[in-house]
């Protein structure tokens, strides 16, 4: 059965509609990443998955279950975990309270916790005591990586996570997706990076102007296609 | 003018502004939220020691016990039911809805209790004393110092050491992303104010066997405990206690010059730290 | 596009036109009111009319310039001992003296200012309040006018001001009642300069500055306004018209103490309530709220402390439920504004599609 999915979502910011009734749809065990300008929808999608903003309930489905309407903290707690935009680390917590806080809604039995964290990133675990924001961006990625991880959640959100970084950088926070994978997270991506996105996906979406434009299996998509679907055809 | 006399009356008097502001810095610190009622919860919960102990004999100590998880259902609801519907960007709402609320607390006393002066007694520790050679110190005062102490001890345990604590300082940098790690805002807040009222607790317990009250007195241990809390910087418990300290060393020094200027000091003392330090002694590092 | 159409800028409205006719009818009659009311409702207008003055001037305070002070009571006790300074160690007339009362509060109001200004928010608010304390606690110090206990106006001051004579004569009254008049006359005055000051400071290019800084001080700032320089405006004639009505008010009473003149809860709580449960950030609201206010202090006086008990829920009600207050609630149904100062485009091609339309 598919895991997530999200039939005909709509959402507004008070008079300005940002979705037009998305439809996409994540398998177990899957990858699906989704592509699009700036102003596209994709992290308006991604926080109406997690709960930020609410819907109406039929429109996501986890599961089987009627999650839209349900709020951030309750959809956490069923096992869909969010890497925010712009990492979001809590200054006030140091690296090591930011991870075990990812942890504070949901006691799930997983591959997940500090000690595997840590084996995941390394440099995590010397800079344990460090305030959260007082690392470089690549590090703080990894740690709002991490937080999510330590709910062992079934669905792992990551908006834009490598904007800001150099490309070594982003290179070694995706070198951890195979592990990440391999402990049994279905993951929803938002990229920037086309090429980053097709080179990890089982499944691309591309949005436009609050729709899905184009979607399909990496390897089926042409070039042509994506730069019609990601810039809207020419008039 | 004994200066160590003086002085040491001071730090100690500290001692209990302290404790009056150890519960809005705790509030203040996790949700920005002025609560103007603060000083009349306080005498609010005097006058629950007063009937505990009229009702049932046990020493005010245990009244307090008891009191507490009162007060702190009190608390509970009335961040739940009211407060929670005015925090927001704007500050005026909850500014006037506490001023409300301290009308009608202090009303609220008035009739229940009328405007009698009340004591809370507390038999021969009320004049004991203990010499300490140089100085001669109250058991009272020293025994409300102890507790500030105490107070401030447990909370930084419970902010710094506990999975609640994490939570109360991860809500207060981001309250949307504290939902996504599965936190409730609402009821987080709710539980802040909860501690916050068992901290007015014993804050009543020692206002009470000190001195005479009546439902209007509120007002005042309010500027007192804003003082020791603005001067101390946001977030920071120890800098509330410096700053209960400084307005207390203040007070004696001033009242030692002239009895008539013992509350001026104190409220000139405030404005001189804030004119050098707009944000406190010790705060935060972002804000 | 049209060249030669000229657009303009209104803020008239039908309502407001009707209301400014009816307002000057009012008016006229309030001014004739002593020849044929008695001194009771004197007394009562005279509260309503300062009690309002004082509502507007923190109405300007907080719901247009964004800066909620709990320490205006400063400005109201400063105001009054100015004046009884001057009658009892100058021998001034207190009617004179009422500009010295407002000459008190900006010399208070100016390093108020300075060091309030450093603050923010609830920080600002309760370094007011303190400010207003330490004001308090100095001036009952000051053993020429009464120290702790106070005083009252001498016997020349009180019976013999500018014009109470004339008045006697005029509605054969005796010298109290002439004074109620008198200052009757003088409140009515104040509150129509304050009222009418503030609508055209509101409907100036200078009131527009101050909702923008007040709704976003950063964005105001972007667009060239000095939004410094407007809180030093509004802060210093909001202390001002304060300094004097509290003079005014203290030359009706004839008798002043600290504990009186820098009360928190006449000059702030009540002042407050009045503007919330009105409607903040208009100036219909206030003219509600005062009504409202004494209405129910006649129908509770006799209950004490409920009757504040009943304030203070009223209070809270308002903001959790009806946070615009009861003029709000009015305008939000119908629209209508009596003095409206929303700026609306007219003229050229806006014309033309209304009278198509």
């Amino acid at each position: 059965m598919t895991l997530l999915r999200t039939m005909g979502l709509t959402a507004r910011y008070g008079d300005f509609q940002a979705l037009f009734g998305v439809d996409m749809a994540l398998e177990t065990g899957q990858t699906v990443a989704i592509i699009g300008a700036n102003g596209a929808g994709k992290t308006t999608l991604m926080r109406s998955i997690a709960g930020v903003l609410r819907n109406a309930g039929d429109q996501v489905m986890f599961d089987g279950r009627a999650i839209g309407a349900l709020p951030a903290d309750e959809i956490m707690g069923l096992g869909i975990a969010m890497v925010p935009e712009g990492r979001k680390l809590f200054p006030s917590l140091s690296v090591e309270e930011n991870l075990l806080i990812g942890a504070y809604g949901r006691r799930a039995v997983g591959h997940w916790r500090l000690e595997t964290v840590y084996a995941l990133f390394p440099i995590l675990r010397e800079r344990r005591m460090s305030p959260g924001t007082a690392l470089s961006g690549g590090q703080q990625q990894m740690v709002a990586i991490g937080r999510a991880l330590m709910s062992n959640p079934r669905v792992l959100l990551c908006d834009e996570i490598s904007l800001g970084l150099a490309p070594v950088v982003i290179r070694d926070i995706y070198a951890a997706f195979p592990q990440i994978k391999a402990a049994g997270a279905s993951v929803v991506l938002v990229e920037q990076d086309i090429g980053q996105a097709m080179k990890v996906a089982d499944r691309v979406y591309c949005m436009m102007e609050g729709r899905v434009t184009l979607s399909g299996a990496p390897g089926d998509l042409s070039r042509e296609a994506i730069h019609d679907a990601y810039f809207g055809k020419a008039a | 003018m004994n200066w160590i006399d003086t002085i040491a009356q001071g730090v100690l008097l500290g001692g209990l502004y302290a404790l009056f502001a150890a519960g809005l810095s705790l509030v203040f610190g996790i949700m920005r939220l002025v609560n103007l009622a603060h000083g009349d919860l306080i005498v609010m919960g005097a006058y629950l020691i007063l009937l505990v102990v009229s009702v049932t004999g046990i020493n005010p100590f245990l009244a307090a016990a008891v009191a507490m998880p009162v007060m702190f259902g009190l608390g509970w609801a009335l961040q739940r039911v009211v407060l929670n519907r005015v925090l927001g960007a704007d500050i005026l709402p909850p500014l006037l809805v506490t001023f409300g609320l301290s009308i009608v607390v202090q009303n609220v006393l008035l009739e229940g209790f009328t405007a009698d002066s009340q004591r809370i007694g507390a038999g021969p520790l009320e004049t004991a004393s203990v010499d300490l050679g140089v100085v001669t110190l109250g058991v009272m005062p020293l025994l409300t110092f102890g507790s500030a102490v105490a107070v401030i001890m447990a909370l930084n345990w419970v902010f710094y050491r506990t999975p609640l604590g994490r939570a109360f300082r991860a809500t207060s940098d981001d309250p949307v992303t504290a939902s996504l790690m599965g936190i409730k805002p609402q009821g987080i807040f709710a539980v802040a104010t909860g501690l916050a009222m068992v901290v007015v607790t014993i804050a009543a317990l020692y206002l009470g066997m000190r001195a005479n009250f009546d439902p209007t007195i509120g007002p005042a241990r309010l500027i007192y405990a804003f003082e020791a809390v603005i001067i101390g910087g946001l977030g920071s418990l120890w800098g509330t206690l410096a700053g209960g300290v400084i307005i207390g060393v203040a007070q004696t020094v001033g009242a030692a010059i002239n009895p008539e200027w013992q509350i001026l000091a104190g409220h000139v003392a405030f404005l001189v730290v804030l004119l050098l330090r707009p944000r406190g002694l010790f705060p935060r590092a972002f804000d | 596009m049209d060249r030669g159409q000229t657009y303009r800028v209104e803020t008239r409205t039908k309502a407001s036109t009707i209301a400014a006719v009816a307002g000057v009818i009012m008016l006229a009659v309030a001014l004739a009111l002593p020849a044929f009311a008695g001194r009771g409702v004197i007394q009562d207008l005279f509260f309503i009319l300062t009690m309002l003055t004082l509502a507007q001037f923190w109405n300007l305070l907080a719901g247009y310039g964004g800066l909620v002070s709990v320490g205006q009571q400063a400005f109201v006790g400063l105001g009054g001992y100015a004046m009884f300074g001057a009658a009892i160690l100058w021998g001034w007339d207190p009617v004179a003296a009422l500009i010295l009362s407002g000459v008190a509060a900006l010399l208070v109001a100016v390093p108020t200012a300075f060091f309030a200004f450093r603050l923010a928010g609830a920080y600002f608010a309760i370094g007011t309040w303190v400010v207003a304390e330490v004001v308090r606690l100095s001036v009952a110090q000051w053993k020429a006018v009464g120290g702790g206990t106070g005083t009252s106006l001498p016997r020349e001051a009180s019976s013999d001001m500018w014009g109470q004579a004339g008045i006697e004569a005029l509605f054969g009254v005796k010298s109290a009642a002439a004074r109620d008049i008198l200052a009757y006359w003088l409140a009515l005055v104040l509150c129509v300069a304050t009222i009418g000051g503030i609508y055209w400071l509101l409907r100036t290019k200078r009131g527009l500055a101050l909702a923008a800084v007040r709704d976003n001080a950063e964005a105001a700032r972007s667009v060239g306004v000095d939004a410094g320089a407007m809180k030093w405006v509004v802060f210093l004639v909001a202390a001002f018209g304060t300094g004097i009505a509290g003079g005014l008010i203290y030359l009706q009473k004839g008798r002043i103490s600290p504990d009186a003149a820098f009360a928190v809860t006449d000059w702030t709580a009540y002042v407050i309530f009045i503007v919330v449960i009105g409607g903040i950030g208009t100036i219909e609201g206030p003219i509600i709220g005062v009504l409202v206010f004494f209405v129910l202090q006649n129908l509770l006086a006799d209950y004490g402390s409920w009757y504040l008990m009943v304030l203070g829920l009223i209070g809270i009600a308002i903001m959790l439920f009806a946070p615009r207050g009861l003029w709000g609630l009015f305008s939000d149904r119908t629209g209508i504004q009596v003095f409206p100062i929303r700026r609306r485009l007219a003229g050229g091609k806006l014309d033309a599609t209304k009278r198509e339309g």
